[in-house]
């Protein structure tokens, strides 16, 4: 199995990609299965970390030496994704509160007022 | 060399768990604290690959910005005694399948990459521990540092972007404040429930105004 093999080797890019794939799995999870709308935003918060933990570890000229590493680019994208998912969260908080005073409920199955 | 493994071990573990943690629970003040610590484990591991400024950020705008701002959205929408929103038994089913799925999917393309194999902390980049903050912040200006220009390396800055974004963060957070906002127009004070003391507020200034204009018309002219 080649995933046994990581345990064995120095800690790569490969390890790093592994945490951060497992990171936006339990994000999607989390988006697909919670019913409440904050345990929503919990997942896209899962999903946005585990993409910046993608970002620097292509980025870290530890990991891939001086001569493959992109430069700081990665974590210059980090740090963007950091400030759109701060701006995400203020959004879709006011949303949430939004819609918690209008149906007096957080579920997001509520939320059925515009199907035909 | 050794530290390094077990400190990336340690931090993968928490990250990981703790995100399971956030999946598996259904306590919605639980999943903000997991949160919290999966998030934190995260910046450690920012650390340990040499991101020393993004570490920091992510440590002062995820934990200390984001994960307040969803706590107390958590203490504003809460319902009497946390009532506990579960899924059907075949939704969480679908959704472990999709995602054991996309994450065998994920690993495979992750470790299929021989080039991102793992060979240990290259000794070129242990000599000097590299401070990122200043390339970073002349990055965001405008002019790179960290490339070689003897290469051809010349890398764009990111001038451009950071205006854009600064501007979309000021817009975003206009638009939450007034999104957010309270309404209070009298039509909506006169119909609260009773037992807010915004109710006895609004009916004091009604009382008030009211009196003014009752007296109004009395005080107009000069008593004869």
């Amino acid at each position: 199995m080649i995933l046994a093999s990581l345990v064995t080797e120095p800690v790569g890019v490969a390890h790093y990609l592994i945490v951060g794939a497992v990171l936006f799995i339990a994000g999607i999870v989390c988006m697909a299965t919670k019913r409440n709308l904050l345990g929503v935003l919990m997942g896209v918060e899962l999903v946005l970390n585990g993409a910046n933990v993608n970002f620097i570890a292509i980025g870290s000229p530890y990991l891939r030496g001086d001569a493959a590493s992109v430069g700081l680019d990665g974590q210059l994208m980090a740090l963007f994704v950091i400030v759109l998912a701060a701006a995400e969260a203020a959004v879709a908080l006011a949303i949430a509160l939004n819609f918690y005073n209008t149906v007096h409920t957080i579920d997001v199955d509520a939320a059925d007022q515009l199907r035909g | 060399m050794i530290w390094h493994s077990v400190l990336f071990t340690l931090f993968a573990a928490i990250a990981c768990g703790f995100a399971m943690a956030v999946v598996f629970t259904s306590n919605v003040v639980r999943m903000a604290f997991y949160l919290v610590i999966s998030l934190s484990a995260t910046s450690g591991l920012f650390f340990l690959a040499g991101a020393d400024f993004v570490g920091a950020m992510q440590l002062m705008i995820y934990v200390g910005g984001t994960l307040v701002l969803l706590i107390f959205g958590v203490m504003l929408t809460a319902q009497q005694r946390f009532v506990q929103m579960r899924p059907s038994r075949s939704e969480v089913l679908l959704a472990g399948l999709l995602g054991a799925a996309l994450l065998v999917l994920l690993a495979s393309a992750a470790v299929g990459v021989p080039t991102w194999r793992g060979s240990g902390p290259k000794a070129a980049a242990l000599d000097e521990p590299p401070l990122t903050a200043t390339p970073i912040a002349l990055g965001l200006l405008g002019f790179r540092v960290d490339g070689d220009p003897d290469d051809g390396q010349n890398r764009a800055g990111y001038l451009l972007p950071f205006e854009i974004i600064s501007v979309h963060l000021l817009v975003v957070l206009v638009g939450a404040a007034y999104l957010a906002r309270t309404r209070l127009t009298a039509g909506s004070l006169a119909q609260q429930p009773p037992g807010g003391f915004e109710q006895d507020a609004a009916e004091d200034r009604i009382a008030e105004v009211e009196a003014i204009a009752a007296d109004s018309p009395g005080t107009e002219g000069p008593p004869t």
